[in-house]
């Protein structure tokens, strides 16, 4: 595995939506090569013919009739929002 | 007569009962120790008046006959599960001025069965930790570390909770182990922890982690109360689909103390390089008192247990990166302050602001996993190398019904120590977190102490859905162990 770049960085730091200064960009690729290479010895397994595990757990998931089970509490559903304004989130304008 | 705050689960329960003392003394008495105790940092919240009204209904609810499982014994919540109408913070920033409209379903399951909460115990941000140093609101100190004379972790993640038990503080709490966070904290601690199979209590409600892999469980002063508490606390839920639809047994009666022609496993993988001797020599120990008492020893292999931690560092990761996805600042939660050009700038500002250091680590390395062009190389591999791990337990158990282990590779460490190197805190989980990618049963109990006078556990390890074999065995251990150090500050 060869060593993250700071451009690599950026772009994970963009995709994960988390901003990043760009003095720090370095250290963090630094940081981050150190736990890829860590992890980079599965690579010597064979897993060959071996499913994915997608659940631990053995079992199905149940059907329920397609119901509404709740709602109609918008008071409850915004109590926490940081800004809003007639049942609605207030985000800051994004269409010119 | 011995000091409440002294009780244990079983012992305050049957005082309760007999009128010996009243909910509202007992939880008096522990918030007195909380007071006096604020110096170890176990609690981001403390909810004394909520567990002073609880009490006294309890009171009212024993003397009219009409007492649940858990009636009148005060116990802390950490806070990861949501509280209705309490603060709720995950130890992150990003949630600080968060109150819940809702109860998880434990929680509530424990209020129902008569539970008082003291309040919400501190932990590692988002449960990402094994020291209890991530949480934005301070570090926990670990109860024994005036015994060495030195500020020492708790462990992690369920660090406040662990303190909290130790301490005297509450008489349990509830963890949340994701990879080891519940086992490791108790035996950094000198206390009981148990991790249920993945299932066994839902996760509705609980700020999630890495949903595959997280599970609530007590912390408690011994195998029994363990097995009180997680009566009260498992069993089926329609609000989470991965709550396992099986009979509830009764943990308490399944301590009958006979293990007689148990198969005890012992995998010679766990023998790790570097490992302590007096690790090796306790280990050692608890096999000879599982035998004692008439277990057999039967050595087993687990030969992918050396891939588990970085199988998990990709795993968990990755859930984190899509679970912490919500952390938006539009809905809930810290917003960024100050000027914001875009809808883009406002998550990115927000998330820098909210999350720490580590869990910004973990939700970047995640996302890495899952990005295109990686997904194959790292997660699909992980995901393969977990099936392989599961299956080195089901083959381990044709041969046995139990596996003994160290919980941990060391003692508890001092707060400062192991932070250079992420990778090197994250060998604390080595012998937890092969238990959590199969979603075993996995139980802590304080078995013996260090050179330097530090508690050390060991770990057992069931089949799935049997925490009666696990909690069987671990009484016997204890009871054999006779553990019965105590940290200094419990004299005063």
């Amino acid at each position: 595995m060869s060593a993250l770049d700071k451009d690599t960085v950026k772009n994970i730091a963009f995709l994960s939506r988390i901003e990043v200064a760009d003095e720090k960009l370095e250290p963090l690729a630094q940081d981050l090569t150190k736990i890829l290479d860590w992890v980079e010895q599965l690579s010597e397994v064979d897993t060959d013919g071996v499913e994915p595990m997608t659940s631990v757990a053995a079992q199905t998931l149940h059907w329920r009739q397609d119901e509404v089970t709740s709602g109609d509490q918008p008071d409850l559903v915004l109590k926490n929002a940081p800004d809003q304004t007639d049942h609605c989130y207030l985000v800051p304008k994004v269409v010119e | 007569m011995t000091k409440l705050t002294n009780l244990t689960l079983a012992e305050a329960r049957d005082g309760l009962k007999a009128g010996d003392f009243s909910a509202v003394e007992l939880t008096k008495a522990h918030i007195d120790a909380m007071e006096k105790h604020k110096d170890l940092n176990a609690f981001i919240t403390e909810t004394p008046e909520l567990a002073l009204e609880q009490a006294q209904a309890s009171d009212a609810k024993i003397k009219s006959g009409d007492a649940g499982a858990m009636e009148g014994l005060p116990i802390a919540m950490k806070d990861l599960f949501c509280t209705e109408g309490v603060r709720t913070t995950a130890a992150s920033r990003i949630l600080d001025n968060f109150i819940p409209p809702y109860e998880s379903t434990v929680s509530g399951n424990l209020k129902k069965a008569g539970a008082v909460m003291l309040g919400k115990t501190n932990l590692d941000e988002f449960a990402m930790g094994s020291a209890n140093i991530t949480s934005n609101f301070g570090a926990v100190k670990n109860p024994w570390g005036e015994n060495v004379g030195k500020d020492l972790v708790p462990g992690g993640s369920s660090g406040g909770s662990a303190a909290a038990v130790a301490g005297g503080l509450a008489l349990a709490a509830t963890g949340t182990d994701t990879g080891g966070s519940i086992r490791q904290p108790a035996s950094f601690s000198g206390i009981v922890g148990l991790k249920p199979t993945y299932g066994r209590c839902s996760r509705w409600g609980i700020v999630a982690f890495a949903s595959s892999l997280d599970q609530a469980g007590p912390m408690t002063k011994t195998v029994r109360d363990a097995a009180i508490m997680l009566q009260s606390m498992a069993g089926y839920d329609v609000h989470d689909s991965t709550s396992a639809r099986v009979d509830l047994p009764n943990f308490e009666a399944a301590l009958s103390g006979d293990i007689k022609g148990l198969k005890i496993g012992i995998p010679k993988e766990y023998k790790v390089d570097g490992m302590p001797q007096e690790i090796l020599e306790l280990w050692k120990k608890g096999e000879e008192m599982l035998k004692d008492a008439g277990g057999e020893v039967v050595d087993v292999s687990l030969p992918h247990t050396k891939y588990a931690l970085a199988t998990y560092y990709i795993v968990a990761p990755a859930e984190a990166s899509s679970n912490l996805a919500r952390y938006d600042g539009v809905r809930y939660g810290h917003r960024a302050e100050g000027e914001l050009k875009s809808l883009d700038d406002l998550y990115m500002k927000t998330r820098a602001q909210g999350f720490g250091e580590e869990v910004q680590r973990r939700i970047m390395i995640g996302t890495y996993v899952l990005s295109a062009g990686y997904y194959d190389a790292y997660y699909a591999k992980a995901q393969k190398i977990r099936t392989l791990i599961a299956q080195d337990f089901e083959k381990a158990y044709e041969q046995c019904d139990v596996i003994l282990t160290p919980t941990c590779p060391s003692e508890a460490f001092g707060i400062g120590e192991n932070e250079d190197d992420p990778v090197k805190m994250y060998l604390n989980d080595v012998f937890t977190v092969p238990t959590s990618l199969a979603g075993l049963p996995g139980i802590s109990v304080p078995t013996g102490l260090s050179a330097s006078g530090l508690p050390l556990g060991l770990q057992l390890i069931g089949r799935p859905f049997d925490e009666e074999t696990v909690l069987r065995t671990a009484d016997v251990l204890e009871k054999a162990a006779a553990f019965s150090a105590k940290p200094k500050m419990l004299e005063a």
